[in-house]
């Protein structure tokens, strides 16, 4: 069987500082060349703090941007970039932000129906049929179909988000921080939603978030992004049990767990390195307590280790 | 027509405002009534009965010989002699005595062979826009119970010239705001969307465009083309578009990143779809802000042109002409007072309207 979704060497330049006749001075490495792959019904999560390109890599793979080098498989067919609605009809994308990700001047019901018409161009009747099917699916009830979107909850709203993607009737769902705008109990009504919905539809989740402990409930496999490249891709359990590179070790230390007083966990500057000018080996090696020579001047390729997990580090755990 | 539950809110919160409210129902008839200036001032009557036959000489052409005359030109329905033809039914005797056979015929003491007694259906104001009217003195002169607000500097009624000038003032408006409005909106939402290039060069053509003395453009080619009203809409449109562009592009470059802009691209909805099904609601409060401010202006600007004497022709019904004959003549208040009545009062209703309308559409009142 094959892949749900691979992408290989997807990658994405930003120009910036555009010179005089629109020449580039310089470009930022938004995400640098990533190769990975989804199976059918396995939920990927992809940590990693701001910056790091996640949400980059997400709007490459609907279609918002086109990437620059690389290409996107979804059952083994390649997407032509240019084509919006045969994206949309295979990958949809789920917000963080709910409210805003709907149209302020338009009811429940023209949203839902927006991905109707213009992917799949149903008359009125079957629209009215299939809005009902997803309304009952999300757990919503048909007298929001007549709302505005200001006049819900985040959960609400989240949830009509989600109603919208399914509404595309893509099977791989892109959720781009889908509960982190949302309250902690609305949080697992929405992640709950979402692992039935899975479940009854046979859906495939890319699930991006920074928070470790949704992303380790949610997911089967999870990746570390880190300066826009992968530096560490294993199976949840052992991600997170067993971090293999620091990047990894870091986040799961810095994470704030109710019980245990709230620790710096780095002593030394903790910001990114320049985009605009990165270092030439580990873009890590600034903040790496087990830095060693050779980690400044070679950047440290992704390798399988014999438990199936992939980590890029000259110095492991 | 049905509302949509939107619009039909709308309305309710525009009802609700009842200054705009009052402002529009004012409005609405004071315009109706203009559109029908014929039929209220003018120097035709509206109904003739000739000899048992019917004449509409507000819509038709009738030769004098028509009503027994000896003119092959139209009739001069305000001359005695013609009246005493109409109603007399084309008595000879009209040519020598007029206003003896009318008073005789009044007084229903006229008898005569051949006599046919027909009757005219007159406007309430018996002058149209450019009839001089037939009054003793030195115009302009005060007003009467014949001219109620007197006549300008040409003895032509006032009242008369305000009617057909309110008109012929928001009809212009009426079509430079429109095609202003739809080609900066256009050329906004654009600009706004796509942004890169297009924006940058686009951007430079309107700030030159909007450098050139669009005064001096009009007078030029009114000098070269001659003075018309249809090339003066052409002229107010080419050097007015711009007006919007900047309000619609800033609304589309701050929506155009928006998540939902971004969720409607990913459903594969095309561009102009959601340009101007998607985006273009959401900035419609910022556009009908500055809705008001065109309109005003545009009359105020037609009206400045006819005041400086670079306007419409000099015998159109101008708003802006009664004021010249204001300041020159300012022995006579009526018209300085009149033209400054209208002014203040077209410009506050459609003030006021605007106002009304843009609460309206603001989604934080909408949906409150």
């Amino acid at each position: 069987m094959r892949d749900a979704l691979t992408f290989t060497d997807l990658s994405k330049t930003f120009a910036v500082a555009k010179g005089l006749l629109g020449r580039a001075k310089s470009q930022v490495h938004a995400v640098q060349p990533l190769s990975m792959s989804v199976e059918h019904g396995e939920t990927l999560g992809i940590v990693g703090e701001s910056g790091c390109g996640k949400s980059t890599l997400a709007r490459m793979l609907v279609g918002l941007l086109p990437p620059s080098t690389g290409v996107i498989e979804i059952d083994g067919h390649p997407l032509d970039p240019s084509d919006r609605a045969a994206f949309g009809k295979k990958i949809q994308y789920v917000f963080q932000d709910p409210i805003s990700s709907l149209n302020p001047r338009k009811t429940v019901r023209q949203i839902m129906e927006a991905p109707l018409i213009h992917l799949h161009g149903l008359n009125s009747a079957e629209r009215a049929k299939r809005i009902r099917e997803i309304f009952a699916a999300v757990n919503l009830r048909e007298e929001f179909l007549d709302r505005y979107p200001h006049e819900f909850s985040g959960g609400q709203a989240q949830r009509i988000g989600i109603a919208r993607a399914l509404a595309a009737d893509a099977r791989i769902l892109i959720l781009d921080e889908p509960v982190s705008a949302l309250d902690v109990s609305v949080q697992a009504q929405v992640l709950n939603l979402l692992s039935d919905l899975k479940q009854q539809l046979g859906l495939t989740y890319l699930f991006i978030s920074h928070d470790l402990a949704v992303v380790e409930a949610v997911s089967d496999r999870v990746a570390v992004l880190y300066f826009g490249s992968v530096v560490e891709v294993g199976p949840a359990e052992q991600v997170f049990a067993a971090p293999r590179h620091p990047y990894t070790k870091l986040l799961a230390n810095s994470a704030p767990v109710v019980g245990r007083p709230l620790a710096q966990p780095e002593m030394r500057e903790t910001e990114l390195p320049d985009p605009l000018n990165p270092p030439p080996g580990c873009a890590f090696c600034g903040r790496c307590p087990r830095r060693i020579a050779r980690c400044d001047t070679e950047r440290p390729p992704l390798l399988t280790q014999s438990d199936g997990v992939s980590i890029a580090c000259h110095n492991p755990l | 027509m049905a509302l949509s539950p939107l619009n039909q809110r709308r309305w309710r919160n525009f009802c609700r405002n009842r200054r705009a409210y009052w402002s529009l129902i004012v409005f609405s008839v004071l315009f109706t009534l203009s559109l029908f200036a014929e039929f209220i001032a003018n120097d035709k009557p509206i109904l003739v009965s000739y000899r048992g036959e019917l004449h509409m000489p507000v819509f038709n052409f009738y030769p004098e010989t028509a009503f027994g005359g000896d003119f092959e030109t139209e009739a001069v329905y305000r001359d005695p002699e013609v009246q005493c033809l109409i109603v007399s039914g084309g008595i000879e005797d009209c040519f020598d005595d007029p206003e003896g056979i009318l008073e005789e015929i009044d007084a229903g003491t006229y008898a005569a062979e051949g006599f046919d007694k027909g009757w005219a259906i007159w406007p309430l104001i018996p002058y149209s826009f450019n009839t001089s009217v037939d009054r003793p003195g030195a115009a302009p002169l005060p007003p009467n119970a014949q001219n109620l607000l007197g006549t300008d500097d040409a003895k032509r009624d006032v009242l008369a010239r305000v009617i057909y000038g309110f008109r012929l003032s928001i009809i212009f408006t009426l079509i430079v705001t429109t095609a202003t409005s739809l080609i900066g909106i256009f050329a906004g939402a654009i600009q706004g969307y796509f942004g890169g290039w297009l924006d940058l060069i686009m951007q430079r053509i309107i700030e030159i465009w909007s450098g050139t003395p669009s005064l001096y453009v009009i007078i030029i080619m009114f000098a070269i083309l001659g003075r018309s009203f249809w090339l003066l809409v052409f002229l107010m449109i080419a050097f007015g578009w711009m007006a919007l562009v900047s309000v619609v592009r800033a609304e589309f470059l701050r929506a155009r990143n928006l998540e939902y802009v971004r969720a409607a691209k990913a459903l594969g909805v095309g561009n102009m779809t959601i340009m101007f099904r998607h985006m273009l609601p959401n900035a419609m409060v910022a556009t009908l802000t500055f809705l008001p401010f065109i309109v005003t202006g545009t009359i105020a600007s037609l009206a400045s042109l006819d005041f400086l004497g670079f306007g419409l022709p000099s015998s159109a019904p101008s708003l802006g002409e009664l004021t010249l004959q204001a300041k020159q003549n300012l022995q006579a208040p009526w018209l300085a007072f009149t033209a400054f009545f209208t002014f203040a009062i077209m410009l506050s209703l459609l003030v006021f309207i605007f106002e009304g309308v843009r609460d309206a559409f603001d989604p934080r009142k909408t949906f409150s």
